[in-house]
């Protein structure tokens, strides 16, 4: 039946398009870790003996329709019950699930062990982007998805779609090989769900709560994954991707982010000038605000407010850092002080009182961010 | 002065008001049941253009026709019309029309309850569509939270066209309930003399468990709306973890709802196929009583599985074994009345009409989804099915070609009894044909790309799940406009000046009260009670 079904797949896709079958993917994948090549065993044995079962039901039940018709000249019976049957039908199923549930048990008991790991990585979500946290290794950054561009049906015409399409971001996760990595999921706001298909880990991340899991493989790669609980408007734009490289190779990434760090630090000391403020605001904007207040900064209307022209931005400026530090309670607007750093916030508030005509002049720096937090 | 009316009334037993009053002022149990399975037929027209919606943005990746923010309201308007709408109503408007003819008695225990359960649900679905209309005209969202609405998106992060929500869903909940205490009371009291409970038809006897379970269970959606009103307008923390509220509550209080919602939408439909089976094999329903302690057995389970929608929470190994356990069970009183179906067919003398046709398309499709349910329930390969278009192609083969093929079916069995005329049964047949095809067509690609790892809910996808999505689509709309086959059919047969008129028997293996009463059935439908042996 799945064979059946399969080559039905396969027929109606090469009718449809010339492309290489390769690509399709009809079943689950096995994924590179004990519990989804657990879950994917277990996936397997269930549906097959769905498919058993569905062959014994439907060919009665197609023998019948063939058989037993009026039409044929088929007088019908006149038993209405037969009380072995009906007991075997009861029985026989609970032996059947019984198959199912021992492997089931195992797989999962294995999955909730989240003891004796390697590291630790807090992944706390926000609307909409993941931000991860090294537990003890003081490596902490948000990861954005690249293609913002793709967010409305105006500007979606303009990207390239390659075959990481929606699923790239600006700062992978980075893991290495064969060590136990243990995750605790949270919320900023809405719950998410963080997912990657290839470990078999999908995990709501929930405010006020923290939830574990844990993944562990030997096959260096990138794992590409999506956020699987709706949580608004750009539910579909978080995606979610992982790196496990070698040992030496992770060990050369932490020592590149601790000097990132460092240098970030540094910059917000510093005193800049309006056009690097102006080009390092268009980045933190479009990687922050665009998803809601739109890169022509027009908003949405009724739902995300414009900032342009409007006093928001173009007012008292304490006002303007302090909307963007603290959030607006009771709104979509979030505290992004915590999001982002002095030199981001002052780049950012620069940006978005010059930017679209605003053209106020105004210039904030580090220094003024630093003072009004 | 109440004999005179009565011997008045007497006289003019078949007499019908006239004009809008029959309808808005009516305590007939006929005219109820038309309005209800109408305004069903309307929903369904309705949920459907929003499915359409969605199936036309997802027609290819890259955004063409809607905004991210709008798709959100579609499919969270699809799913709670659908629902609500479309499907519940049908059942209570079957109900209506059936239950009193079925089991022997002139009308509903409470006709003028029966006329206000009726009524609240326009105001209901005015309220809901217009927070629709009004996003529209760009006046706010109307509720973007999904069907499920978990909070905090929907309390803390809802627009604030959710306290219309709110009082929309409360409308439906005392709706539901009132029909609910109307199908007992008829159940209870007014079977025919001789007519025990275990001589009751079995489409009476799924609709008599399914309304306990909707009085059971309605008050705990209304509690859900409501800690949700109370969080958004007065304060409180329910479930805001920033005031020491819990956000998981709000998921078991909706699921502890939404579990036995989904038997309830189930139940009757199979009381559908368990009246349509024998009838057109000829041959008496196999096992009878096993029919009813499966129901039974069904209901009872869908009160202790509601976690098994919550599993990616994070909850403790235990309580996930218990809800994997729980669930699973539910697959043995199900397949007992599949293999009962079956059996029913064994040996019987078949024909093929219309009713029949959907019979054995629900007991073919509602298995495959009957089988990937069961695949759900195995928690570790459900933390990769959950949230994927492995679940969306699993309960739309359930409520889709199960629940509403049902619905098609019973429309199809007792029209010629509702309208005394015989439907077209060429038009019958190719609304069963166009619609099976691309229902699959529509339906089952959504397995694939569920297990490639497309979520559901999204706007927006890669490359890698194109051509399944565009094959969803066709098959979509190639499903949506063939339901115009059914609505031309049905206008017909009501008009009947090209239809056959239809016996009082109607079918040749027909059994049952209904088919002792004229067709169309009269105005009420046995004044006094027929004798059952």
């Amino acid at each position: 039946m799945r064979a059946a079904i399969r080559v039905a797949g396969f027929i109606s896709l090469m009718l449809s398009s010339g492309q290489s079958l390769a690509e399709y993917q009809l079943d689950m994948s096995p994924g590179v870790t004990s519990f989804s090549q657990g879950a994917y065993a277990i996936h397997t044995l269930v549906m097959w003996i769905s498919v058993v079962i569905a062959i014994v039901v439907f060919g009665a039940m197609t023998y019948a329709i063939i058989k037993h018709r009026k039409s044929k000249g088929h007088e019908a019976a006149s038993f209405d019950d037969n009380l072995k049957l009906e007991i075997l039908w009861t029985i026989v199923p609970f032996i059947i699930l019984g198959f199912m549930a021992v492997p089931a048990t195992k797989v999962l008991l294995d999955m909730e062990d989240v003891s004796n790991s390697d590291m630790s990585i807090k992944v706390t979500a926000y609307q909409w982007k993941w931000h991860y946290d090294y537990l003890g290794e003081d490596i902490s950054f948000f990861s954005n998805i690249t293609t913002p561009d793709s967010l409305s049906v105006a500007t979606s015409g303009n990207v390239e779609m390659d075959e990481n399409y929606l699923l790239d971001v600006d700062n992978r996760v980075v893991v290495p090989v064969n060590k136990k990595i243990r995750l605790l999921f949270t919320s900023n706001d809405v719950i998410h769900a963080w997912w990657i298909p290839a470990f078999g880990v999908k995990k709501d991340a929930i405010p006020g709560f923290i939830n574990e899991s844990w993944f562990k493989t030997d096959k260096p790669g990138v794992y590409r994954g999506q956020c699987a609980e709706l949580c608004g408007t750009n539910h579909g734009f978080m995606p979610i991707v992982v790196e496990v490289k070698s040992e030496e190779d992770y060990a050369a990434w932490v020592g590149i982010q601790k000097a990132a760090a460092a240098e970030a630090a540094a910059s917000a000391e510093k005193t800049w000038t309006m056009d690097e403020l102006m080009a390092h605001g268009e980045k933190v904007y479009a990687t922050n605000c665009a998803a809601c207040h739109q890169a022509s900064g027009e908003g949405i209307p009724n739902v995300f407010p414009s900032l342009k022209g409007t006093p928001i931005v173009t007012g008292d400026i304490a006002k303007h850092i302090e909307v963007i530090v603290k959030g607006v309670p009771g709104t979509a607007m979030q505290a992004f002080g915590g999001q982002l750093n002095d030199a981001d916030i002052a780049a950012l508030v620069t940006y978005e009182r010059n930017a679209w005509g605003n053209n106020t002049g105004d210039v904030t720096q580090p220094s003024d961010i630093k003072a009004a937090r | 002065m109440s004999a005179v009316i009565e011997e008045h009334h007497d006289d003019h037993h078949d007499h019908k008001p006239t004009g809008i009053g029959r309808w808005l002022f009516s305590t007939n149990h006929k005219d109820i049941g038309t309005m209800y399975l109408w305004f069903s037929f309307t929903m369904l027209f309705i949920g459907g253009a929003l499915a359409l919606v969605i199936r036309a943005e997802l027609f290819q990746p890259g955004l063409q026709f809607v905004e991210p923010e709008f798709f959100n309201q579609m499919t969270t308007l699809h799913g709670l019309i659908m629902v609500f709408g479309v499907i519940m109503p049908a059942f209570v408007g079957l109900a209506n029309w059936m239950v009193p003819m079925m089991i022997g008695a002139p009308d509903m225990a409470l006709p003028r309850m029966n006329n206000w359960s009726f009524w609240l649900l326009p105001g209901a679905f005015g309220l809901l569509i217009a927070s629709l209309i009004m996003s529209m005209m760009g006046m706010g969202s109307a509720p973007n939270f999904g069907w499920t609405f978990y909070a905090p998106l929907s309390t803390t992060y809802g627009p604030e066209s959710t306290d219309f929500f709110i009082f929309s869903v409360h409308m439906m909940g005392i709706s539901s309930i009132m029909g609910a205490i109307n199908i007992i009371a008829t159940i209870m009291n007014m079977r025919a003399p001789g007519m025990t409970y275990m001589k009751m038809p079995i489409f009476v006897w799924t609709w008599f468990i399914t309304a306990y379970l909707l009085i059971a269970v309605m008050p705990v959606l209304a509690t859900a709306v409501t800690m949700m009103l109370t969080d958004r307008n007065f304060g409180t923390s329910f479930f805001d973890a920033a005031g020491g509220g819990d956000p998981v509550l709000f998921q078991h209080v909706f699921w502890f709802f939404g579990h036995p919602e989904v038997y309830i939408m189930i139940l009757p439909a199979f009381g559908i196929i368990s009246q349509v089976v024998p009838t057109f094999a000829r041959k008496k329903i196999f096992g009878y009583s096993s029919m009813v302690y499966a129901t039974s057995s069904i209901a009872f389970l869908s009160f202790i599985v509601w976690a098994h929608h919550m599993f990616t929470t994070g909850m403790p190994v235990a309580t996930e074994l218990f809800f994997m356990y729980a669930t699973m069970l539910i697959a043995v009183p199900t397949g007992v009345k599949v293999f009962n179906w079956v059996s029913t067919m064994w040996k019987g003398s078949m024909t093929f009409e219309t009713p029949m046709l959907f019979a054995i398309g629900f007991i073919f499709m509602f298995s495959i989804g009957g089988f990937t349910g069961l695949m759900l329930s195995i928690v570790p390969a459900d933390f990769q099915y959950h949230d994927t278009y492995f679940v969306v192609a699993h309960f739309h083969y359930v409520l889709v070609t199960g629940a509403l093929y049902a619905i098609y079916s019973a429309v199809y069995f007792w029209l010629p009894k509702w309208t005394g005329n015989m439907y077209d049964e060429k038009l019958g047949k190719l609304h069963f044909w166009v619609s099976t095809i691309s229902v699959n067509v529509l339906f089952f690609p959504m397995h694939f790309v569920g297990l490639a790892g497309m979520p559901r809910r999204i706007p927006d996808y890669n490359m890698q799940f194109a051509e399944f999505n565009q094959m969803a689509t066709i098959g979509a709309f190639v499903f949506g406009f063939s339901q115009l086959i059914l609505l031309w059919n049905v206008v017909k047969t009501i008009r009947g000046r090209s239809t056959v008129k239809a016996t009082d028997q109607v079918w040749e293996g027909a059994e049952g009260l209904e088919w002792t009463i004229p067709s169309p059935a009269p105005f009420h439908s046995f004044t006094t009670p027929p004798t059952v042996k």
